[in-house]
């Protein structure tokens, strides 16, 4: 079986599996990491939203064999120790999502919580802060329906970060 | 069962309960004590669910079982309560610890509340559905709350030396006036009792309440934030490989033979497959080499019972179905107002796809699932593996959303099927497009509406709601009355139907005789109550009727209900989003405002929308989704009686929202020759951010109530109806179906039925942001 070696949340990590395996299946089934969700498998619901060396990305669309080992993936669980995460136990946006209350079922909310760090670096990459219609650009899905919070909880979140 | 309204409870705060034996402090009660009493009956002529609604049938359910639930007090000065229902987002394991918090006097993050197992003993007692969790076990959780309390500050008396009286138990600490003072904690082992003794308790007076009515987070939040919260494919359990099933090109199709066998079990990862009556299993090391799997399958295949069907058939057979409606006089004196609504399948499929954990050996079998009726499913798995339901162990697991879906053990049965067949541990997983696609629906429906005026006045009010079969065999969460709604011929369900009709809809405006009636038809979907049952379908229908009488009898939409609304709380709170929301205000062309009001589950609500149906909005230009009209903003008043947390109500409330705002505009499920076509988010379109209001004001109303009432679903059926309302405004023109983008040209190119669920794509490193 072919090794595949990636950083994970900060250590690099090797696994024995077939490089086709999508980066989902190996985080959740083999290495245990359960914080991305699988929602559909196609990119689309992005409930297993994460950071591949800073940005946000879907794990359930990316080969383990298109990672190098250089490559450093950050998970719900890594968020906190991420350069933007001020060393505490949460990341400012974790922090946001808790002051507002955000989850129900919480399935979703890894993923939402990842993509909305990545908005925030993202549009201060473009010099900018976030608008409205950036929140209505988000692709997540949340079944609960809790677009209300979450957009309040990003906003906090963006003056925290 | 009765239909006289019982006694009102309000004010009773002296009740039994119970200290169990055991090492540490262990109080309990029955979980029938104090059942919730109907409110009041309203001036005129009442309909059944205003003096008897469905919360009273699902409480008085729950009163024949003498089985206790139990709060435990522990060494380290938690206190501990595994509740007999399921959490899916709701908020009822949070509302749950603020009762125990409140009545033991302990801080609420020293309270652990868990799921219970499938309890058998507790028989219609573990059912979570009609939004009935906090009107039944409001009390009862209280009661043994109030019990643990009474036994530390008996034991802190013997050991400080005072009496009950002169104690004070405050913040898990008993306090003697000389200042001395015990914990819980050290308490624990001394108030614990050798034998089970009754004992007398008396509940905190409402006006003392420092918790309940406070707004609190969730007690999970954390665990939700961080990733750590488990759902059923989140466990971790020895040998219960990924697993995942090939199903039919036709709904509820069948296999007959997997043609290359050896093929499938040769690739990588993959461990066995078995033919089960659903479709073909697949283990593997990985889901994604189960997704590999299927899609190298070559099966033969058995049409399923809807083979070759569309929705158009659907819509033939449901007119077929309708029974006549009385004939009303139409003269120039009293004119008769007709309605006619065409509700499309939808899906209640949540983000959490069904999934479940299940090892079937040695003649044992033990389930890991999220189950709102746990005692069904156990009863029903160990009837299809051949063995005593005590052979069947059922945990059950926070669920990842429900909408009506958990009430059901689908994936649960099939798991159970899957392990026995292989001889080994599962974790099976539904793939999104077989939830989408196999997943249970909210039917499809028509409501017929007519109503007579004359003179100013309504004269007569009829709605004949006709549906394809909502399926209610789950029962009230055991096999007995499952097994009652599954009679053949469907007879059973349909009288199941018919009653919780009857115990839910309500018109609660003065229109002279109101008649309600329902007809279902067809029980070979798979379908069942989606967050909630018939209300938002039977209210947007009928609150569209009452804009077209307003209209009929030139009256403002707003001022016409508050006339003939026959509820002071009704009138409440469609005053307050009126208020609120600037009823009236001028909007452009092409924008409007609606409201409407509703009434279920001993709450009420109103709910005024703003909608933009100009071409800007209409026209916006969104990848893989639907932009349409737009709710621009919402404001929603709700009264539900006593409320414990707001702050979980309110979110109950903008969730709701946005699922009313999804069955007026956007999501349903197009049949086609015999499946359905949606298979991915991108295909069913639940409201997503640029759908979602910028603006959503929710009120909740102050109350006087001593009794709490429902949430999970008190949000969908007044914004369904506010959303149907406002848009007929904004365009001219009364929808004759909804969602009102149905057929519109299809928005997503359908994905194959064979193979039958999509390839994971390999692009995400390009598309990384």
């Amino acid at each position: 079986m072919p090794k595949q070696t990636f950083r994970l949340n900060g250590r690099t990590v090797t696994v024995d599996v077939h490089p086709d395996v999508r980066v989902l299946w190996v985080l959740r089934d083999l290495l245990g990491v359960t914080g991305p969700k699988y929602g559909c498998g196609i990119n689309v619901c992005k409930a297993c939203t994460s950071h591949v060396n800073g940005l946000a990305f879907n794990p359930c669309s990316v080969r383990v064999g298109d990672l190098s080992p250089s490559d450093e993936v950050t998970t719900i669980e890594g968020l906190p120790d991420a350069p933007d995460g001020d060393g505490g136990a949460l990341h400012p946006m974790q922090q946001a999502w808790l002051d507002r209350d955000v989850a129900q079922c919480g399935y979703c909310q890894p993923g939402q919580i990842m993509a909305a760090v990545a908005l925030v670096r993202k549009v201060r990459r473009e010099g900018r802060s976030i608008t409205d219609a950036d929140l209505d650009g988000i692709r997540n899905i949340c079944r609960c329906g809790t677009y209300t919070r979450i957009r309040e909880a990003i906003a906090q979140g963006e003056r925290a970060m | 069962m009765t239909t006289q309204p019982a006694r009102v409870t309000i004010g009773r705060r002296t009740f039994v309960g119970y200290v169990v034996a055991g090492a540490t402090l262990v109080a309990a009660a029955d979980l029938g004590t104090g059942p919730a009493g109907p409110a009041a009956a309203a001036p005129g002529v009442p309909q059944p669910a205003e003096l008897y609604d469905l919360n009273d049938f699902l409480t008085e359910a729950a009163m024949p079982t003498a089985n206790l639930i139990t709060v435990e007090v522990h060494e380290d000065g938690t206190a501990s309560f595994a509740l007999p229902r399921m959490e899916v987002g709701q908020g009822i394991t949070t509302s749950t610890a603020m009762l125990i918090a409140e009545e033991l006097e302990l801080p609420l993050d020293r309270v652990r509340v868990t799921l219970a197992d499938a309890r058998p003993e507790l028989v219609w007692n573990q059912l979570t559905g009609g939004s009935n969790t906090t009107i039944s076990t409001y009390t009862p959780v209280r009661v043994a709350a109030a019990v643990a309390k009474q036994a530390l500050l008996e034991a802190a008396a013997i050991q400080l030396g005072d009496t009950v009286a002169n104690l004070v138990a405050r913040g898990g600490v008993v306090q003697a006036p000389d200042g001395r003072s015990l914990t819980y904690g050290e308490l624990a082992r001394a108030a614990a009792s050798r034998t089970t003794r009754a004992v007398d308790v008396r509940l905190k007076d409402p006006g003392q309440f420092r918790v309940v009515g406070t707004g609190q987070p969730r007690i999970d939040a954390l665990e939700a934030v961080t990733g750590r919260k488990q759902y059923a494919t989140d466990l971790q359990v020895p040998g219960a490989l990924p697993t995942m099933v090939c199903r039919a090109p036709t709904l509820n199709g069948t296999p007959k033979r997997l043609r290359n066998q050896r093929e499938v079990l040769a690739m990588p990862g993959v461990t066995d497959v078995a033919l089960v009556d659903t479709g073909v299993a697949v283990r593997a090391e990985t889901f994604g080499q189960c997704i590999d799997a299927i899609r190298a399958m070559h099966v033969d295949w058995a049409d399923g019972p809807v083979a070759g069907l569309s929705d158009q058939d659907v819509v033939a057979e449901l007119h077929g179905a309708e029974v006549p409606m009385p004939t009303l006089p139409d003269t120039p004196l009293a004119q008769t107002v007709e309605l006619d609504v065409l509700f499309y399948f939808r899906s209640n499929s949540a983000m959490d796809t069904n999934s479940a954990i299940a090892d079937v050996r040695d003649g044992k079998a033990t389930v890991w699932s999220g189950l709102k009726s746990p005692i069904t499913a156990q009863e029903r798995i160990a009837e299809e593996l051949g063995l005593t339901p005590d052979a069947v162990t059922v945990h059950v697991v926070q669920g990842g959303g429900s909408f009506g879906r958990r009430l059901f053990f689908d994936g649960a049965l099939e798991a159970a099927k899957i392990s026995q067949a292989m001889g080994k541990p599962v974790k099976l997983m539904w793939h999104r497009a077989d939830d989408a696609r196999v997943g249970r629906t909210h039917p499809m429906a028509t409501s017929r509406v007519r109503a007579v005026h004359a003179g100013g006045q309504v004269l007569a009010f009829q709605q004949s709601h006709t549906s394809v079969e909502t399926d209610f065999r789950h029962g009230l969460g055991e096999l007995i009355t499952a097994k009652v709604a599954d009679l053949p011929t469907g007879l059973g369900n349909l009288g199941f139907s018919e009653t919780v009709f009857e115990l839910t809809q309500e018109v609660p405006y003065d229109f002279g005789a109101i008649v309600q009636t329902l007809v279902e038809t067809d029980d070979r979907f798979n379908t069942g109550s989606m967050r909630n049952i018939y209300s938002p379908d039977v209210r947007a229908a009928g609150e569209l009727m009452v804009d077209q009488l307003a209209r009929a009898m030139k009256q403002d939409p707003y001022e016409f209900r508050r006339a003939h609304l026959r509820n002071d709380r009704v009138r409440a709170v469609l005053d307050a989003v009126a208020d609120a929301g600037r009823w009236g205000r001028s909007m452009p062309s092409g924008t409007a405002q609606g409201i409407a009001i509703h009434k279920e589950y001993k709450g009420v609500s109103a709910c005024l929308v703003e909608i933009d149906c100009r071409p800007r909005q209409t026209r916006r230009d969104i990848r893989d989704g639907v932009g349409g009209p737009r709710a621009t903003k919402v404001v929603f008043a709700v009264d539900v009686g006593l409320v414990v947390n707001p702050r979980g109500l309110e979110a109950q409330m903008q969730g709701g929202i946005n699922d009313g705002i999804a069955l007026a505009l956007t999501s349903s499920l197009h049949l086609r020759d015999g499946h359905f076509l949606e298979a991915s988010w991108d295909n069913y379109f639940y409201t997503r951010q640029w759908n979602t209001p910028p603006e959503v004001d929710v009120i909740v109303m102050p109350s006087d109530s001593g009794q709490p009432g429902g949430a999970g679903e008190a949000g969908v059926a007044a914004t369904f109806a506010a959303v149907a309302c406002a848009y007929a405004r904004a365009v001219g023109q009364v929808p004759s179906y909804f969602p009102v983008n149905h057929r519109d040209p299809l928005q997503f190119r359908p994905k194959p039925v064979v193979p039958p669920i999509p390839q994971s794509p390999t692009n995400g490193l390009r598309k990384a942001w």
